[in-house]
């Protein structure tokens, strides 16, 4: 830093920055907080803010009644599932539009990620109708094919962007040194790309885990995700805010963790390599 | 080079990700302009055969119509408004030194990972409710009577449910942009003597155009979609059916196919003006 910083500045941004961030943080520390409280405790006038009977009985309750697990599943295999099946597809597809380009790379490129635009109940009562018929519907499989379709663009152009920045001479010496294409991907470009495809998966993770159109109208009992079994709650047992808090930690911890490791890659995939 | 062998081959590789994506786009479109163009009633008597543009006739003078695209504007005109100056100011405020920058930035861009469900919900019971939310205690606190927001403010309470979803997002990119930006030339301004305001004006935010509009275009395209927060919070109720929730109601809850496919249709054409313009940008950074 060419310019020193007056402490007496630091200390100003520094306030007003953690007051800031923690007013916007604060739905969910309250969420938190209330979660570890009793029922009574958690409509208390004035609200307790740390100082009540902490306990995690909310917690044992909101399993037993709508059996968490069983979303907290559906969650983990809809979520992942589709981004691993997503990333079966395009990395091919990457590794070919960065490495052998051809006229039409870009127009493909943008083409998919114009399906992206495409606005989901424009095409609902379709895929609505296509899951009925083919007996997709409140099936884990379906929602799985659908996540993965409406990532897959996103998937593709977020590992395009970091296949891109590999050399491509690696590849070339690589190649005459007499390696096959199966080995060229797999020993050379592999290695060097753990780190994007790592970060691809993490933001489609978070992104399928969180995806609340088609997990809210293709679902019913069975493969209801957590995204469906939180807004069970906005019926009048919505108004248990203990219980109701303890089930929104639980279904927002994981992506949460999981968010904090992936802050940087986030604007890259979310703009499309537009801003890095 | 590459050889005409490993061309043939990217071909092959690619053609997977290009089908399933054409599948994807083609066979639903083209159900819905079908559809659209029938009166289709599945519970009351089906497939009542061709009617032409009857539907998007329709669709364009119900009552519903118009309010819907105000609705819509409103929301993405107000939480693009919102989250554009707030995110402006932090993300300066962020590129500032201070102590603890990491945790302050975790904080910030939270809520964008908590799920949509969850955020409306927890503001709809939590913040919102007239008698034990927080705002409501807050209220009574200064004396004054408890709104009744989802009922009485019901447009400014969404938009102040998905600005704070979508605050971190804007600001994670602005911060982004800022970061970039030469802080040479801030200080050779501030020794020239340009006033803060002015340094603001005419170098940093020419700087972060370009970050602003895409943050414009990519916030557009999700908030003409936005479905959760309204399902979630007021059912489309009390002036907050947007132009999507309409067409949802009309397939699923009315189950009037060919009417909510009509509607689909100028769904996708609205949808498809913003895309071009963010397209573009995209594709002149692909040139790059």
């Amino acid at each position: 830093m060419a310019r020193a910083t007056t402490p007496r500045r630091k200390s100003i941004n520094t306030a007003l920055a953690w007051a800031v961030g923690l007013l916007i943080f604060f739905p969910i520390l309250w969420t938190i907080l209330t979660s570890f409280k009793i029922e009574a405790q958690a409509i208390n006038d004035p609200p307790l803010f740390l100082f009540f009977d902490w306990t995690l009985e909310n917690y044992a309750v909101v399993q037993e009644r709508s059996d968490y697990m069983r979303y907290l599943w559906n969650s983990i295999i809809i979520a992942g599932g589709s981004t691993l099946l997503g990333l079966i597809v395009a990395v091919p597809a990457a590794w070919s539009m960065a490495f052998v380009p051809s006229k039409r790379t870009k127009d493909i490129l943008m083409w998919m990620l114009s399906t992206k635009m495409l606005p989901a109940v424009g095409v609902l009562y379709p895929i609505y109708l296509l899951f009925i018929k083919l007996g997709l519907l409140d099936s884990r499989i379906g929602l799985v094919i659908v996540l993965m379709l409406i990532n897959l663009p996103i998937i593709v152009w977020m590992l395009y962007t970091y296949f891109r920045e590999i050399p491509g001479e690696i590849l070339e010496a690589a190649r005459m040194d007499g390696a096959t294409l199966k080995e060229e991907i797999l020993y050379v470009l592999t290695p060097m790309a753990v780190p994007g495809i790592a970060s691809t998966v993490l933001l489609n993770i978070i992104l399928a885990w969180n995806e609340a159109f088609w997990t809210l109208n293709l679902t019913a009992a069975k493969a209801a995700p957590l995204t469906a079994f939180i807004a069970s709650y906005s019926s009048p047992e919505g108004l248990f805010y203990a219980k109701l808090s303890a089930a929104s930690t639980m279904a927002i911890a994981p992506i949460l963790i999981l968010g904090w490791f992936s802050q940087k890659q986030l604007v890259r995939g979310l703009t499309f390599g537009a801003v890095k | 080079m590459a050889t005409q062998q490993s061309r043939s081959a990217a071909r092959l590789m690619m053609a997977p990700a290009v089908i399933l994506l054409l599948g994807w786009m083609l066979v639903p479109l083209i159900m819905t302009l079908y559809f659209s163009f029938k009166k289709y009633l599945p519970l009351r008597g089906g497939d009542l055969g061709w009617v032409g543009f009857d539907n998007y006739v329709s669709f364009v003078t119900s009552s519903s119509f118009w309010p819907s695209i105000q609705t819509t504007l409103i929301i993405v005109g107000g939480v693009l408004v919102i989250t554009l100056v707030l995110g402006v100011l932090l993300a300066i405020l962020l590129d500032q030194p201070m102590w603890g920058q990491g945790i302050v930035r975790i904080l910030v861009i939270a809520p964008f990972f908590v799920m949509p469900t969850v955020s409306a919900l927890v503001w709809k019971n939590m913040f919102m409710d007239p008698i034990n939310g927080i705002l409501a205690h807050l209220w009574r606190f200064f004396g004054a009577q408890p709104v009744e927001w989802l009922s009485q403010a019901s447009m400014p309470s969404l938009i102040i449910i998905i600005s704070w979803q979508w605050l971190p997002f804007a600001t994670l990119i602005l911060l982004t942009a800022i970061q970039s930006l030469d802080s040479e030339q801030l200080e050779a301004a501030e020794m020239d003597g340009a006033p803060v305001l002015k340094r603001f004006w005419f170098i940093t935010l020419p700087h972060l155009s370009r970050a602003i509009t895409i943050v414009i275009l990519i916030q557009t395209i999700f908030l003409l979609g936005i479905f959760a927060e309204i399902f979630v919070t007021t059912g489309g109720a009390f002036g907050t059916r947007t132009l999507s929730y309409l067409i949802f109601q009309r397939v699923l809850e009315s189950q009037n196919i060919g009417l909510g496919s009509a509607g689909g249709v100028y769904a996708i054409i609205l949808a498809n003006i913003v895309a071009i313009f963010l397209m573009r940008i995209v594709g002149k950074n692909l040139d790059a």
